[in-house]
């Protein structure tokens, strides 16, 4: 089965840190504002909401990727 | 800068016959190694065979990550085109001086093992990468070596030299490709780190100087004369940069597997140690209930270190390991290419939580602080950069724990005013997000 990851492009990434709000479960902040991403799969309760933090990215910065179950 | 052999020493690429020889003379170099078998880049049934003498080998890349040469090779193969050989001699460890020594004492052999992994390729250009501020004139000497074959009709390839800018991450092998991209010389972030490198569309083979001078060797005696030096596990020998509190600091020659003491004691390492520096920079550091530990990849994980660069920094007792882990941390921060905030932040909050701790000013927080920190910023950069860090720091918490405990109170050291016996450098280049 099919399921999916989250990672963030570190280079991209400048802290806006829209991602932790809209996906808590997943994403943390450090002490300088920028994503600890929980790296286990994303089960599918959350997929939605995980596209929806990756699009709201203003730096195109965190990515879903497919991963093998 | 020393390069003895020693009864506890190897001496593949570094012979005892070097001696008066000159070893940057193509003749003496064939007098000496013998001829290179003829390569044979387009008879498939010859590049099958001497993949499978690389692969048979198991020769692993010596500039750090220590992936197999011959899944480097494979993957490169399967990306297609016209690949492009990188030999890279940037040299970037501070306390490393084996790709100098690689670069001068057996340049001929690297340039072998360029072509021999050119031939594999089907490849038709190398460019050997050294570091452009290096003023003994490594280069020149380079150069002349690389005309002379050209004039004896020995190099079948175009052989380029290039120096480029240095600093601690010049060598990390992406950064490396972007500059040769002509873009700024820093490490990309790569989602997929299995699909190869270009320059221009150039599937490029970037391997570390030492290793090719490995492959060169392999394509010469075999892969059952290279096995039979190492353990089954790491065979072959390498090259270890021995510094710090030592009587004869410079590169030596073993088996892997080789004890760590053992080296050091070659190097004239004092009796009485704190600690030595397994890796280079973003290395661990074991205390001396750890050093008969096998050189060798495998022995070293069990214990979170790995060979790295193949330098080893022994610190004497009178040394205060939290000090000059605190003095590697800062010049670690001021090498960070400036791209990633985990490394731009990380990495100085870290040093200046290990300079508290060094001079005894750490509040009752400080500890937790700095592990908390510690543990957050491994595996958040486009590089390894800052997860060498890491290491680093969490492994002074080890090695020296009676100590950091005393310093945890408030208490400098008798070592924390002691000299350093580190070479580190000023920093090369501020970074694109740092002050």
């Amino acid at each position: 089965m099919s399921t999916h990851r989250l990672r963030v492009d570190p280079v991209a990434c400048d802290a806006y840190g829209f991602c932790a709000e809209l996906l808590p479960e997943r994403i943390t902040l450090d002490e300088w504002g920028y994503p600890v991403v929980d790296g286990t799969p994303v089960d599918r309760g959350l997929v939605e909401l995980a596209r929806r933090a990756v699009a709201e990215c203003p730096r195109r910065a965190l990515l879903l990727e497919a991963a093998e179950a | 800068m020393s390069t003895l052999t020693a009864p506890a020493l190897a001496s593949r690429l570094l012979s005892p016959e070097l001696d008066g020889r000159d070893p940057t003379s193509l003749a003496d170099h064939l007098a000496l190694r013998g001829e290179l078998p003829p390569l044979r880049g387009d008879d498939a049934a010859w590049v099958a065979a001497m993949l499978q003498a690389v692969a048979d080998s198991g020769l692993s890349g010596r500039g750090g990550a220590g992936f197999p040469s011959a899944r480097k090779l494979a993957g490169i193969r399967r990306a297609g085109g016209t690949p492009l050989v990188v030999v890279n001699a940037m040299e970037g460890e501070p306390e490393s001086l084996k790709d100098k020594v690689l670069l001068t004492a057996v340049l001929h052999l690297v340039l072998d093992g360029a072509a021999v992994a050119a031939a594999l390729l089907g490849a038709r250009r190398v460019v050997v990468c050294l570091p452009a501020d290096d003023p003994s004139g490594t280069a020149e000497v380079l150069r002349r070596a690389v005309a002379e074959r050209a004039r004896a009709g020995r190099s079948g390839v175009e052989v380029v030299v290039a120096a480029r800018p240095g600093g601690y991450a010049a060598g990390e092998e992406s950064a490396l490709v972007e500059g040769l991209n002509d873009r700024p010389g820093l490490p990309i972030f790569r989602a997929d780190k299995a699909t190869p490198l270009r320059v221009g569309r150039a599937p490029a083979l970037v391997h570390n100087a030492e290793t090719l001078a490995h492959l060169a060797l392999i394509a010469r005696h075999g892969a059952a004369w290279f096995r039979s030096a190492g353990t089954a596990a790491s065979p072959g020998t390498t090259l270890v940069t021995v510094a710090g509190a030592v009587v004869r600091p410079g590169v030596f020659e073993v088996e892997l597997g080789c004890p760590i003491d053992v080296i050091c004691a070659a190097a004239g390492a004092p009796d009485d140690v704190a600690g030595v520096l397994v890796g280079g920079y973003a290395g661990t550091w074991l205390g001396p209930q750890h050093l008969g530990t096998p050189f060798e990849r495998g022995a070293l994980a069990e214990l979170g270190a790995t060979t790295g660069v193949g330098v080893l920094v022994v610190l004497a007792a009178s040394s205060c390991g939290i000090t000059e882990t605190a003095r590697i941390a800062r010049y670690m921060a001021g090498e960070s290419a400036g791209q990633c905030g985990p490394c731009v932040f990380g990495l100085p909050a870290l040093a200046e939580d290990l300079e508290l701790l060094a001079v005894g000013r750490a509040g009752p927080t400080t500890m937790d602080r700095l592990r908390g920190r510690a543990s957050l910023i491994a595996g958040r950069g486009a590089c390894r950069h800052p997860d060498g860090v890491v290491r680093l720091v969490e492994s002074a918490l080890v090695a020296f724990a009676d100590d950091l405990e005393r310093h945890a109170r408030g208490h400098a050291c008798r070592g924390t005013a002691a000299p350093s016996v580190l070479n580190i450098p000023r920093n090369a280049r501020p970074g694109r997000r740092a002050a």
